[in-house]
This record gives structure tokens, sequence and C-alpha cells, in this order.
């Protein structure tokens, strides 16, 4: 029999302090992979609605969320002349209010913008929607709860507009969002003259570099950044990926205590059974080497239990009518290989007091523990 | 291995709640290799301390302790010598009582790194020697009080110890048992040629050792 063995022996024999322990180790990962999970695809979500047919996106220097970007709408004219710019595309975002939904996202686009005609239309045309018209176009869910279809009048804020058509997104906010000609949606937000971003696609063979020059060059108060670049310096993304690994965290710490409990708990009460394992000419590391391995062994169930747990979780959550579209998890293999390693490293830290005490045990005292 | 000298206790002083209770009181003990030594005294004179203190188990404040010839004062040397050369017994079999009789026999050979298969046929062995063919594979909630203190024998052995230290071996079991433990233990330790230092309350199995030793308030009265 090896020390391997015997730990599995160990573990087993104990089932329902295993079952405990792994539980805690569990419930961590799947709350570290759940969060991350959710608020990396929201993250990815986000992204797809700026990247559309572009290479890069141009903002207000530090602005700290895009709702507050303003970006000059002659930019996009001055952009579209340069010999690197396949096309630039203004896009104002904001949040508007519908008759019992206080937040509707809002997206102020141009006609030419490919993301409508790209779309499946469920109702009405591309048509209909034009730069100098009012009629908006509803993502398939903001149709549903306003109950519009093309041709209706629809209230957002203090205006009615006429519905353009409805489309069907994969975008959840894209879904449950209100696309508005880029004019009527900067008189209705009183931005007029300006966008959020400006979204540049490059023509073939020139770099992003050339479009970032330009920007330094002639708009000091604007940055243009590549879309993965931008993804890594948004404050916002920064704050989400932040908060889930933060709220991970947390729930490892949790279910480190629950490894250091139960591992507590198996130590003292094996204490004259440990005391026969030195008798037996165990060595003190051999001793805590079994400790530790029955630890890693509870923290290895507990990734993997952790793991179908989240994995399940999110996959209802992703099914369920109310949030179908928002619920894009995303979890990687830097996701699971960090929240292993969390939980590995959990183990460790949690057998290293039940670890260092039962090495420590003086097994003639331990035999005659009652 | 020298004929002489298996176990030597020179001086040796032990203590408990920081000095206040003096267990041993500079005791002086020479067993040589094959010799069967009974201590028999009452309860507190200081036997199993004694077994304890050879098998390093305990470290005495004063004295020297040698078994075949090492010093018993480092805790490497007192690991080796209870993988190589120190089978220990106890009045309680304290065999773990969720593992089957053959999983508790094997534990000794994870401590040596023993192959499986020297390991399997060792246990198998000492289960025929001992009469626990049948019984591998029960739990030890299962077996009687003498098939347990036979396992707990075996696994003493496991290694194959040269000295074999025993704390009231019988001492848990009834009269039957006890006298059938007895004699397999006294079997075993003549067929191998083991050294034996046995503690015991019970006079008439001492007397079946080739010397009795009488201790008293932590030291040896007489031999």
């Amino acid at each position: 029999m090896s020390l391997w063995r015997l730990i599995f022996t160990n573990l087993r024999r104990h089932r329902v302090r295993t079952a405990i322990g792994a539980t805690g180790v569990a419930l961590g990962v799947a709350t570290m992979l759940s969060v991350v999970g959710l608020l990396g695809g929201a993250v990815k979500m986000f992204e797809k609605i700026l990247r559309s047919d572009a290479e890069m996106v141009v903002f207000e220097k530090n602005v700290s969320d895009l709702f507050f970007s303003n970006v000059p709408i002659d930019l996009v004219d001055e952009l579209k002349e340069q010999d690197f710019v396949k096309d630039a595309q203004p896009v104002l975002f904001a949040i508007i209010t519908a008759p019992d939904r206080p937040v509707v996202t809002c997206f102020g686009v141009r006609a030419s913008d490919g993301r409508l005609e790209k779309a499946e239309w469920l109702s009405g045309g591309v048509e209909n929607f034009t730069d100098e018209g009012r009629a908006v176009v509803l993502g398939e869910r903001a149709a549903d709860f306003m109950q519009a279809k093309a041709g209706d009048e629809v209230e957002l804020g203090q205006e009615s507009y006429p519905v353009a058509g409805v489309v069907q997104m994969e975008n959840g906010f894209e879904n449950g969002g209100v696309f508005m000609p880029l004019a009527a949606c900067q008189t209705a937000f009183h931005k007029e003259g300006f966008s959020s971003v400006v979204t540049v696609a490059l023509k073939k063979g020139h770099e992003p570099s050339e479009v970032k020059a330009w920007i330094n060059e002639k708009h000091q108060r604007l940055t243009a950044l590549e879309n993965e670049e931008f993804s890594k310096s948004y404050s916002q993304f920064k704050i989400l990926k932040t908060t889930a690994w933060v709220v991970g965290g947390c729930a490892f710490l949790l279910g480190g205590l629950s490894v250091t409990n139960t591992m507590i708990l198996s130590v003292f009460s094996r204490i004259r059974e440990l005391a026969i394992l030195r008798v037996c000419g165990f060595s003190k590391g051999q001793v805590a080497g079994m400790i530790f391995g029955e630890s890693m062994v509870l923290s290895i169930l507990g990734v993997l239990a952790g793991w179908l747990l989240s994995m399940g979780g999110l996959r209802i959550l992703k099914m369920l009518p109310a949030l179908q579209g928002y619920i894009e998890p995303s979890v990687g293999w830097q996701e699971f290989a960090g929240a292993a390693s969390l939980a590995l490293l959990t183990g460790i830290g949690g057998a290293l007091y039940p670890a260092v005490h039962a090495a420590k045990l003086k097994p003639a005292e331990a035999l005659r523990f009652e | 291995m020298t004929t002489e000298g298996m176990i030597e206790v020179e001086g040796v002083w032990k203590s408990y709640d920081e000095g206040r209770i003096e267990v041993l009181k500079g005791v002086a003990l020479s067993v040589v290799a094959g010799e069967t030594t009974a201590l028999v005294g009452t309860s507190g004179c200081g036997k199993s301390t004694l077994l304890n203190v050879i098998a390093g188990l305990e470290i005495p404040e004063k004295g020297v302790v040698r078994v075949t010839g090492q010093l018993v004062k480092d805790e490497v040397t007192r690991r080796e010598l209870l993988r190589n050369t120190i089978g220990f017994v106890f009045q309680l079999h304290h065999l773990v009582a969720d593992l089957s009789l053959e999983e508790n026999l094997l534990v000794p050979s994870i401590a040596v790194g023993m192959s499986a298969r020297a390991a399997k046929d060792r246990v198998a062995e000492l289960a025929a020697i001992t009469g626990l063919e049948g019984r591998l594979k029960r739990r030890v909630r299962e077996l009687s009080g003498g098939e347990r203190q036979r396992g707990a024998l075996c696994r003493a052995l496991m290694n194959r110890p040269s000295v074999l230290l025993a704390d009231e071996p019988t001492g848990a079991l009834d009269e039957s048992n006890r006298e059938a433990v007895f004699d397999l233990l006294m079997g075993l330790v003549r067929d191998q040629g083991l050294t034996l230092v046995m503690a015991t309350h019970d006079a008439e199995l001492a007397s079946r050792c080739d010397r009795v030793l009488r201790m008293r308030d932590g030291r040896f009265v007489d031999s």
C-alpha cells in the first residue's frame, strides 16, 4: 500500500467529512467561476457592441465611462478622408426610459452602420431607418416588453417615436435596446454635434498605429485604441473584472476555512491513529504529507464539483427566458486554471496548521489521548 | 549484530509535569540479543515509560539509550529504529477500526517504502503464522479481541524487527485469549530470534521469560 492509497482510504472512510470539505471548496470554485464567467461574458458582449466591423475605437481620453465620452461628430468625416481608414461610424450611447422600464439602452447610430443591415429583421425593414427620420428600431426583447411592432409608436423619454422595425440581435444589450437615428438621439440627449465613440475600420495593409499617430497629432483630447487594448484599459471593465476576482477570492477564503475545519477535525479525531503511524516508523514529513495529500485530494474533488456546479448553474441562467441574451458566460481555461490554482493553494493553506500539528504529535502522549 | 548489548540503558531519568512527577530514576538495563525480559511492578512504577524511552517515543531528561549499538538521541535515529529494528505491541491493539486488517498490517510497509508485492507476501506470511488468513479482508471492528491483538502483533513484526517491545500485550484480553496470544507471541519471539522486553502485571506470564525485572517507584528493585 502506498501513501497515496492510504490518503484515498482515509478520505473514503470519512465520507461525510470528505464531502463537507470538498463542498466548501466546490462552492468557492463555483462562485468564482460563475461570477468571473458572468462578468467576463458581459464584458465580451459590450466589446461586441463596440467592435461591429471595426478594429479600433476612438473616444474621449481619461473618461471613466463611455456614456460620458464626447467625441466631435466632425471627426467621422475627417477620419474617412484619411488613406488608412475604410470606414468610420459614430455611436452615441445613452440610457432612456420606457413605460414600466426605467432603463433601456439607446444606441444612436447612422443608417450606414452595418450592424442593422446585418441584423435579422423580424418586422419592418432597414430602409425605414433613416438618418433624417425619427423612426427607431427595437431589439426583439425591447419590442416584447414595450409590446410594439413595426408601424407602432413607442414612448421613449418625453417623446413618442415611430417604430421602423424589430430586429433580433445576438447580443443581449442590443436585443433589449433601442437603435435611434444619431441625429434624433443627439437631440433627445442634448448632445448635438457629438457621439460617444467613433469606431474605425482600417483599409487592408494599414496599421492601427497610423490612426493612433493621427489622433495624437490632431486630437490630443481623444484617444484611439485597438479593440483588445480598449478591453484591457477601460476602467469599467477593470472594475468588473477586479470585482469578480475579489468576490471569488472571498468565496475561496470561506472554502479555505471549510478545508481547515475539516482537516483540523480530521487530525483531532485521529490523534491515536497518527501516533501509531509514528510508532510504525512514519516520519514527521510523511505524516504531514499525508494530511496535505488528503487536503489536496479534497481540493481537487472540490474543483471538479465546483466546475460542474458553475457550468450547470450558468447554463440554467442562460436558459431563463428573462435573462436570455444577457447571459453569455465566458469561462475559458485561464479562468478555470485560476480557480483551480486558488483551490489548490487554499487546500495547502487550509492543511498547514493541521499538518504541522499532526507532525508535531508526541506518540507516547498521543496514545494516552482520550 | 553482536549478541550482547542489543538494548543498553544507562542512568535514565524521566519525569512529567515539569519534573514534579519522577517516573524513571536513574534506570540502567542491558538486554542481550535473543533474550526475553519481563518488567513487572505495580501501575505507575515506570514500566511503560521505560519501554517508550527504549523505543524513542519519549525522550529522557538524563541518561543514554542504545539499541543495536545506535544511540537513541535524534529524530532520524528514532525513526530508523522504529522502521527497521523495533516492533511495538500495546495493551490496546490500536488498529484503525475503519480499515481492514490487511490495510492495518500494510501501514508499516508504507513507512519504509516496501514494494506492494513484498508487503503483500509479508502480510500473508504473518497471517498464516497467526491464523488470521481468513480475516485479512475484515474490518477491525468485525474481529474478536484476540484476533485484534494478534493483528497488532503482526503489524509490529511487519518490517522484520529484531527487537519486540510489548506493553501489557495481553492485558486487555480474557483468560483464554491471553494464553493463546502470549503463546503465539513467545513462539514468534523464539522462532524469529527476537529480543523481547515486555511489561506485564501477570507474574505467571512473566515467569516464562528468561529474566524478570521488578520495578518500584522508577527503579529496579531486584532481578
